[in-house]
């Protein structure tokens, strides 16, 4: 193989290899951990960027390993797969800075972060899958590497969230296999190609196209969480903070966002599979599950919870933008799956900074509580801003271009879904706003840890991190700012050459025009 | 040099090798567990340097002693017997390994030679050539493997292995008579010959002929515990120790259904090809599938969860009856893959259960005690191991699994479809079932005994290797398709 | 019919009688003694169908795998009363666990 041939399997092995030495390191080696954790997620990250610079040059990356008679394992550098590559990569490194600081003397955590860096090396490999038995192989390989994550804390709650979780993703993972084997039987390969692979397949197998799409998005929807196939999402708050930042912003539910994506664009084709007539009910679940995860937002006092019905409803943006089939609304459904990743991780690290400093789990706990950890809040508000779409935060541009998509495609009802949004958004977020900055903060804060710290070490562990006049510490400081500018930065400075909207236009230009 | 080393008589070496390592154990018990290591080992170069003759030669035929068939015995290695062959040789080492330090020196001094004498058998039995000579082998088989169920010498086990011995040689008496009926017919125990003649005399097959057939099958389907003829397995496999529990389920069901498969395609093939009888086998199978699984769920014993797993898988296997039109089909590269991928993992298995044994001193799956960080490489094995019974990637199991669903999608067969991802739905959930157990503490906490590192290694590594067997199917399946015994044969005697 | 074919006949007999007495009875020596009778049927139809023409030899054949199918059927019946004896031991019935002794 040349050298071009490797990078995409270096870009894999970068944090499998890290995650597997893991396994093996005492639980006191601290140090050599966090080194290694960083050696990975920086690594990856120069990988990353070669293949952006070299594909900008003209390049090509693409790894083939055989896997099965007349299939092969396909790794390929495409525009759309370094979108996500890149937003994994970079938020991966982001997340474990996050995880160190979270779980400082927390127990088991070489085992956590062994399982953290199979979850990004699967999360990368769908990314990057170039047909759709790898995609397959990473995305099963995801449903397993996160599992050990969700049980971690050992608790029987956990393991019964576990189970639940298994549930949902095992299933949709034997409905994506069915799908697949399926659909390779009828059409001897399955690479993924601009516009689709199946303009070969005779009319007469239609019926059973419909019926592979059904099957292909079910086994999707299940982690990108559409109604209903969602019920895991809440369930799985049971895991510590990184882990849910993880997961509902990089890795899973974007995985089978991004799945959806590939299905479409890549397997069926846009025009292919609105000729079938399947983008309607696609489009209508999706818009359903947008205002069914904000009303249920709405109901939750537990922050995370609240968090998670919005990420249901968001994460439905990016189907509605596939769905609606034009190429304006496939940039704003593309580009919110980097918007909403930032957007959303930054809450969801605001949310574990306020449980870790102050043992805050619910809204109603929140008063004032801007006043005492002013950045982590302000990270906070620009996300939640985000959300509900107001300029100048990227939320807003995702918004516009799905808007501006629906009305090009005649689907006015679309815009009536995304107002009705904005609306539900503003009223579960602008609450939590309002006592964070403007009322007057409690007497003390909630420091219990009810699910952390057994009982022992509380004593020490609150003199250790008392934190004065700091806010908190700096691990857990610095991530939501980061992404919370990335978030902000990403919505002024659209017209920069490598922005994810600029990026997003050049997939729906290879979608929709290049022949 | 490479040329003589090909040149040498593997074959029989791998009959002859473990035939004096049980001589040699029995001699000198002391030295057993070096002398059983030794002999394990050697059977893996025997192994590796058959697969290079048969590499260079294609397929392989030795009469022993110079005679040959139909009085004298023919050794045979094709590219099936070669891929059963080399999963006996890695699974059998590892099992050898574990076995160093599981057994007490009372209990090692009796286990050694007799598992010496199963490996024989084993090895014969992969090489044989004509049917009668499987009977012997099946016999040999059979008898060390009820000696080392009963080893222990509880009442379990004394019980299970009684089961096992009744039913193992109502097997071996239905499959003789049906040779002494084949042999009336066609005047020839060679299947290469007997399949000749099957050919030209299959339009007007005679009752005896059928009668043969039907009670081969029936005899060697009680071996291989396929539902509803699986009563003895859960009572023998989930009461012996780890090491045997191992050997068993990996190993020796798999040896009679290799018969099974052999004389079905070969010997069998104009009579059965296109009949309602590959029905219901695989009707059989999917019954085996179902039954199998929910009961595994239902268990709360791990090494009887395990030992329902089995039966499960190995209605996977009797899939291939309706699925494969012929050999180097789909569905055959699909059921051989499937067999060694299993081999490997539940051998994995039940050596992790045999540490967790040791460890707790129970195994109770409620009671599984946070063993997920008190015995890391275990909890591996197990869920590797798991992730392939499940049949999910990157796994051998998973490559078994889309060859068979690929197979029955072509041929229309939903039916097998959905019972094979039911089958595997209710795999995840007992294997899960386990693994959420071993992260969570248990009510009663027990004292923990150490687990040898070699103990836990063997375990991780066979685990490992059903991973690895996910991104090997190029070559593993080139090597299946090495020719077959009829396609070579002479016409013999 | 032939004397061959008689034999053949009662040789299959025997083995479902021994078939039958397997599965019938509960006491393990009976179980035993019913495997043998079996095998003594199949050993028996291999030697009636051994024969050949009038005035020619038996065929060899089937009478040396009568040989090791007798071989083989000590073994067995030696590993079968062992066993008997150790279950009939431990647990003072000689039966299998879920079946009462008659």
């Amino acid at each position: 193989m040349s050298w071009n041939a490797w990078v995409p399997l270096l870009v894999v092995m970068s944090s499998l290899l890290p995650g597997l030495i893991i396994f093996g390191l005492a639980e006191d080696k601290a140090r050599l951990r966090i080194a290694l954790n960083l050696f990975g997620a920086l690594s990856k990250l120069v990988l990353v960027s070669w293949m952006i610079w070299g594909v900008y040059q003209g390049y090509h990356y693409e790894t083939r390993l055989p896997l099965l008679p007349n299939l092969e394992l396909v790794l390929r550098a495409g525009p759309l797969a370094l979108l996500f590559v890149s937003l994994s990569t970079i938020l991966w490194l982001v997340t474990t800075v996050y995880a160190i600081g979270y779980l400082e003397d927390s127990p088991h955590r070489s085992r956590f972060f062994g399982f953290f860096s199979l979850c990004v090396t699967a999360t990368v490999g769908v990314a990057l899958a170039g047909n759709l038995i790898t995609f397959l192989l990473f995305y099963e390989l995801l449903t397993l590497a996160t599992y050990p994550l969700i049980v971690h804390r050992g608790t029987e709650e956990a393991r019964q969230a576990g189970q639940t979780y298994l549930r949902y993703t095992i299933s949709g993972g034997a409905l994506l296999l069915i799908g697949t084997v399926w659909l390779y039987s009828l059409t001897g390969t399955l690479e993924f190609t601009p516009k689709g692979f199946l303009s070969n397949v005779g009319e007469q197998h239609y019926p059973a196209l419909i019926t592979i799409f059904a099957l292909l998005i079910a086994g999707l929807g299940v982690k990108a969480a559409l109604f209903p196939l969602h019920g895991w999402l809440p369930q799985a708050m049971i895991a510590p903070a990184p882990v849910s930042a993880l997961l509902h912003a990089v890795a899973v539910v974007k995985a089978g966002a991004f799945g959806i994506i590939r299905v479409v664009y890549d397997v069926f084709g846009v025009e292919f599979s609105a000729a079938l007539g399947v983008l309607a009910p696609l489009a209508w679940l999706a818009a359903f599950t947008i205002i069914y995860g904000s009303l249920r937002a709405l109901f939750q006092d537990d922050l995370k919870r609240r968090l998670a019905y919005s990420t249901i409803s968001q994460v439905s943006y990016i189907a509605l933008g596939v769905a609606i089939a034009g190429p304006i609304a496939t940039i704003g459904g593309v580009v919110h799956l980097v918007h909403q990743g930032l957007m959303k991780i930054t809450l969801f690290f605001c949310a574990g900074n306020l449980a870790e400093t102050l043992g805050i789990h619910k809204i109603s706990e929140m008063n004032g509580v801007g006043r005492r950890m002013p950045w982590t809040m302000a990270a906070f508000t620009i996300g939640a801003f985000g959300m509900i779409g107001a300029p100048p935060i990227a939320g807003f541009i995702s918004k516009w271009y799905l808007g501006l998509g629906a009305l090009n495609t005649g689907q006015s009802w679309v815009i009536l879904v995304l107002a009705g949004s904005s609306l539900l958004n503003a009223a579960y977020f602008l609450p939590i706003l309002h006592r964070a900055w403007f009322m007057p903060p409690p007497e003390s804060w909630p420091h219990e840890h009810p699910d952390k710290h057994k009982g022992e070490h509380k004593g020490e562990h609150r003199d250790k991190h008392y934190w004065g006049h700091k806010e908190t510490a700096w691990a857990l400081l610095l991530p939501p700012l980061v992404t919370a500018a990335m978030a902000l930065a990403a919505g002024l400075l659209v017209t920069l050459p490598f922005s994810p909207l600029e990026w997003a236009k050049l997939i729906s230009v290879r979608e929709f025009y290049q022949p | 040099m490479q040329n003589a080393f090909i040149e040498l008589p593997w074959a029989v070496a791998l009959i002859l090798l473990p035939l004096a390592g049980a001589m040699g154990c029995f001699l000198f018990p002391r030295i057993s567990r070096t002398l059983g290591l030794m002999t394990s080992f050697s059977i893996v170069v025997s192994v590796v340097g058959l697969g290079w003759q048969l590499l260079e030669h294609g397929s392989y035929r030795h009469a022993v002693g110079g005679w040959g068939a139909p009085l004298g015995i023919e050794l045979v290695a094709d590219g099936l017997s070669l891929l059963m062959l080399t999963t006996t040789a890695i699974v059998g080492f590892a099992i050898s390994v574990y076995s160093t330090t599981y057994f007490k020196p009372a209990l090692a001094v009796r286990f050694w030679p007799i598992w010496m004498c199963l490996l024989a058998a084993l090895n014969a039995l992969f090489l044989s050539a004509d049917i009668f000579n499987l009977y012997v082998t099946l016999e040999l088989l059979g008898l060390s493997a009820v000696a080392l169920t009963a080893l222990t010498g509880s009442k379990e086990a004394l019980s299970g292995a009684m089961r096992y011995l009744l039913a193992t040689l109502l097997a071996s008496l239905a499959y003789l008579l049906g040779v002494a009926l084949l042999y009336h017919s066609f005047g020839s125990v060679d299947i290469a010959v007997l399949a000749q003649q099957m050919q030209a005399a299959s339009p007007y097959a005679s009752g005896a002929i059928w009668a043969a057939l039907g009670l081969m099958a029936a005899g060697l389907m009680l071996k291989s515990a396929v539902f509803p003829l699986h009563f003895w397995l859960p009572p023998a496999h989930g009461s012996a120790p780890a090491p045997v529990s191992a050997l068993l389920s990996a190993l020796v069901v798999k040896a009679s259904f290799y018969i099974l498969l052999r004389l079905w395609f070969t010997l069998f093939e104009p009579l059965v090809n296109g009949e309602a009888i590959n029905t219901l086998l695989g009707l059989l199978g999917c019954a085996a599938i179902l039954w199998g699984s929910v009961q595994a769920l239902r268990q709360t014993r791990l090494k009887l969860l395990i030992a329902y797993s089995t039966v499960a898988q190995i209605g996977y296997l009797f899939l291939v009856f309706p699925l494969a039109a012929s050999m180097g089909s789909i569905a055959w590269n699909g059921v051989a893959y499937l067999i060694i991928s299993h081999a490997l993992a539940k051998s994995a298995m039940f050596l992790s259960a045999g540490n967790l044994l040791c460890f707790g001193g129970h195994d109770r799956i409620a009671d599984l005690d946070r063993v997920v960080q008190r015995l890391p490489l275990t909890a591996a094995a197990f869920a590797l191991a798991g992730v392939s019974i499940m049949g999910l990637p990157p796994s051998g199991g998973f490559i078994g699994k889309w060859l068979l669903l690929e197979a029955a999608i072509i041929q229309g067969r939903w039916d097998l479809v959905a019972v094979m991802i039911l089958g595997g739905l209710l795999a995840a959930a007992y294997i899960f079932k386990v693994i959420g157990h071993t992260f969570t503490q248990a009510p009663v906490t027990h004292e923990a005994q150490s687990v040898s590192a070699s103990m836990q290694w063997s375990a991780l590594l066979l685990a490992i290797g059903a991973m690895l067997l996910g991104f090997l199917s190029l070559p593993v399946l080139s090597l299946l398709n090495i020719s077959d015994i009829t396609a070579t044969s002479g016409v013999g005697l | 019919m032939n004397p061959a074919s008689f034999y053949a006949l009662v040789g299959i007999g025997l083995f479902c009688l021994g078939l039958f007495g397997l599965i019938m009875n509960s006491h393990l020596l009976r179980k035993i003694l019913a495997i043998n009778i079996m095998g003594s049927g199949v050993f028996l139809v291999l030697v009636a169908l051994a024969g050949r023409a009038e005035n020619m030899p038996a065929d060899p054949v089937p009478h040396a795998m009568v040989i090791t199918g007798i071989v083989v059927a000590i073994s067995a019946t030696a590993l079968a009363l062992t066993l008997m004896l150790r279950v009939a031991s431990e647990t003072g019935h000689a039966t299998l666990p879920d079946e009462v002794e008659k």
